[in-house]
């Protein structure tokens, strides 16, 4: 390249201001590249709230349903369950639900809104496996006394039926409480707080 | 033999003048010289190159019939297998060829570790070398996805549930990655794009990169020394022999005892007792049931006995994150002047036989259930895999290393 009468600095700024206007070109332009990796507009609307009829259920039985194809399980506790969980706080990693996997709301010793109603997301908080639901037979390999709760196979995390995780398993936190309220005495809103538009 | 461009005259001296394809064959080939003494060990790198083509043409003919959705995805699978000529020959081909790419290149990474081929000067070619291994696992793990069985639908729920264990930003992270609340057709789609054309660019320029660099420096050897050090009258190293047809021929000889091994698998154990094709992926993917033990397939147990060990989802994945990403350092950790294995003191090579033994242990108990005893083998073997890194750098740095003489030619058996 002839160096011969080249205005150095001049040079140095046009390359400069060329590599500083493309690299912002190239910032701007990583914005739809990654955005094209969100949730589209048919997967948001998928994704909407699901309404539960809950006139139906018994004592003692859990429905699973699909939100965000997810399965979120309503479980009508009996007396004796809700009874029952105050037994357990010793065995318990989170037993006052101090980590944010509830709504505020749900933030108390049954972790729902009405006692005997429990709404709970079924994925284990270690790895998201759905763990299965063992209301009154112990899970295999489980010494400890079992008040009934949800068992996940994958890695052996136990919950109880407030999904309440036991201390000393893989998982780390409590089952999650989606949001979700009562429209009306039997019927749940399952993915929207009350009050949400 | 010229090689002056363009002055052989005829066809190729037509081409050369325009394309410098006789300089190129004799740069890497031709006229690239090895060291004389390359034993078993040094099959493995042809091999690997020899997989990925076997890869790349079976995956083409595997795409002319796969539907990357959610309701059709199994259903071709099965359609390749049953219905298409010569479908499940293709198909095995390419299952095969993903497990027979992990164990050629493990190997190739224990030749590294044996012979110190990472040393200086080769840092740059470790570290290309390592770069591919993480974009195959990656590769690996998006076909792994493809054929939409339990075990690829759940597989990839619990590695996509690690970025979401990072803190703050991870389920955000983990939605972006899916694309959708939950691995949908939205994740498949995206998956099958990097599987079938953005990792195998990828790979296919890192390899490039590493077979550049390679050359560059030149091969290391099982004597670990530089073979450039002596030179004969022309230039050449006196213990190099040009690459063909020394090395053709030898690596022809291990491709054929190579594809006779690979054949058996294709033809008479293609699911490899369920450790290359996992039983549950002869079921349709079913979000809502999980499997009842899930294990990934045999190449990233060692990987998943360390995550399990760790009773803490973000520390699992830390810990598992760090066992790939410490090989890139390990040029840095071995600060020993002596490469092989034949040179070095006791102590290298005790530590490294128990990284080897660790690996395969992990790899093991990656497959079996995480209950009492196995998890406690696993941080067990998870420290040995780890204190290899940092007995390494605490040996070669306060010279606790008591080397043997290292020879001035190289040795032949």
């Amino acid at each position: 390249m002839n160096q011969d009468g080249a205005d150095k600095s001049r040079r140095r700024f046009l390359t400069a201001a060329t590599g500083v206007v493309g690299g912002v070109g190239a910032a701007f332009l990583a914005v739809p590249f990654l955005s094209y990796w969100n949730p589209s507009a048919r997967a948001q609307a998928a994704g909407a709230p699901v309404e539960v009829d809950i006139s139906q259920l018994e004592p003692g039985q859990l429905i699973n349903v699909k939100w965000r194809g997810n399965p979120v399980w309503v479980f009508k506790r009996t007396d004796e369950n809700v009874s029952d969980l105050e037994k357990l706080d010793g065995l318990l990693r989170d037993p006052d639900s101090d980590q944010p996997q509830q709504p505020e709301y749900a933030q108390n010793k049954h972790r729902s809104i009405k006692p005997e109603i429990m709404v709970m997301v079924g994925l284990c908080t270690h790895l998201g496996c759905s763990p299965l639901f063992r209301p009154d037979e112990r899970p295999a390999g489980i010494e400890r006394e079992w008040l009934g709760g949800f068992f996940c196979p994958c890695h052996g995390s136990y919950f109880d039926l407030a999904g309440r995780v036991y201390s000393g398993v893989p998982a780390p936190l409590n089952l999650e409480v989606p949001p979700y309220h009562f429209i009306d005495d039997n019927t749940v809103l399952i993915g929207e707080d009350e009050g949400d538009v | 033999m010229s090689e002056t461009r363009g002055s052989s005259g005829g066809l190729m001296g037509w081409v050369d003048e325009r394309f410098p394809a006789t300089k190129m064959w004799n740069e890497h080939v031709g006229q690239y010289y090895a060291p004389k003494n390359f034993n078993f060990w040094y099959y493995f790198g042809s091999l690997a190159l020899v997989v990925l083509v076997i890869q790349i043409l079976s995956g083409i003919w595997l795409t002319m019939n796969y539907q990357p959705s959610a309701d059709r995805a199994f259903e071709s699978v099965e359609y390749i297998m049953r219905d298409v000529d010569w479908g499940w020959l293709i198909r095995y081909i390419h299952t095969t060829g993903a497990s027979a790419f992990f164990v050629v290149v493990y190997l190739h990474m224990a030749r590294a570790l044996l012979y110190g081929s990472y040393q200086k000067p080769r840092e740059l070619l470790w570290v290309f070398g390592v770069l591919i291994y993480v974009s195959l696992m990656a590769e690996a793990f998006f076909g792994y996805m493809l054929p939409w069985g339990q075990m690829s639908f759940w597989g990839a729920q619990v590695i996509i549930s690690l970025f979401g264990a990072i803190p703050v930003i991870g389920d955000q992270l983990a939605l972006w990655i899916r694309g959708d609340y939950v691995i949908s057709e939205i994740t498949l789609n995206r998956f099958f794009a990097l599987h079938v054309i953005g990792l195998p660019l990828v790979i296919i320029g890192l390899v490039v990169a590493h077979i550049l660099a390679l050359h560059e420096v030149g091969s290391n050897n099982p004597d670990g020394i530089e073979i450039k050090k002596n030179k004969d009258a022309n230039g050449n190293p006196k213990d190099g022999i040009p690459f063909h047809p020394y090395y053709t021929v030898k690596d022809t000889f291990g491709l054929i005892v190579f594809l006779i091994f690979f054949s058996i698998v294709v033809f008479y154990v293609p699911e490899f007792f369920g450790l290359f094709i996992e039983a549950p992926n002869f079921e349709p993917a079913n979000p809502q049931v999980t499997p009842d033990h899930i294990a990934p397939v045999w190449y990233f147990t060692p990987h998943y006995a360390m995550l399990r060990a760790i009773p803490d989802s973000f520390g699992g994945v830390v810990v598992m994150g760090a066992a790939v990403a410490i090989l890139f350092f390990l040029p840095w950790l071995d600060r020993g002047r002596v490469r092989s294995i034949r040179y070095r003191g006791l102590g290298f090579k005790v530590a490294v036989i128990l990284f080897f033994i660790s690996f395969v242990v992990l790899g093991y108990l990656g497959l079996q259930p995480a209950t009492g005893l196995y998890t406690i083998l696993a941080r067990i073997f998870t420290a040995i895999y780890f204190g290899f890194f940092v007995f390494l750098w605490v040996y070669t740095y306060f010279g606790l290393e008591k080397t043997k003489p290292v020879p001035e030619r190289v040795t032949m058996p």
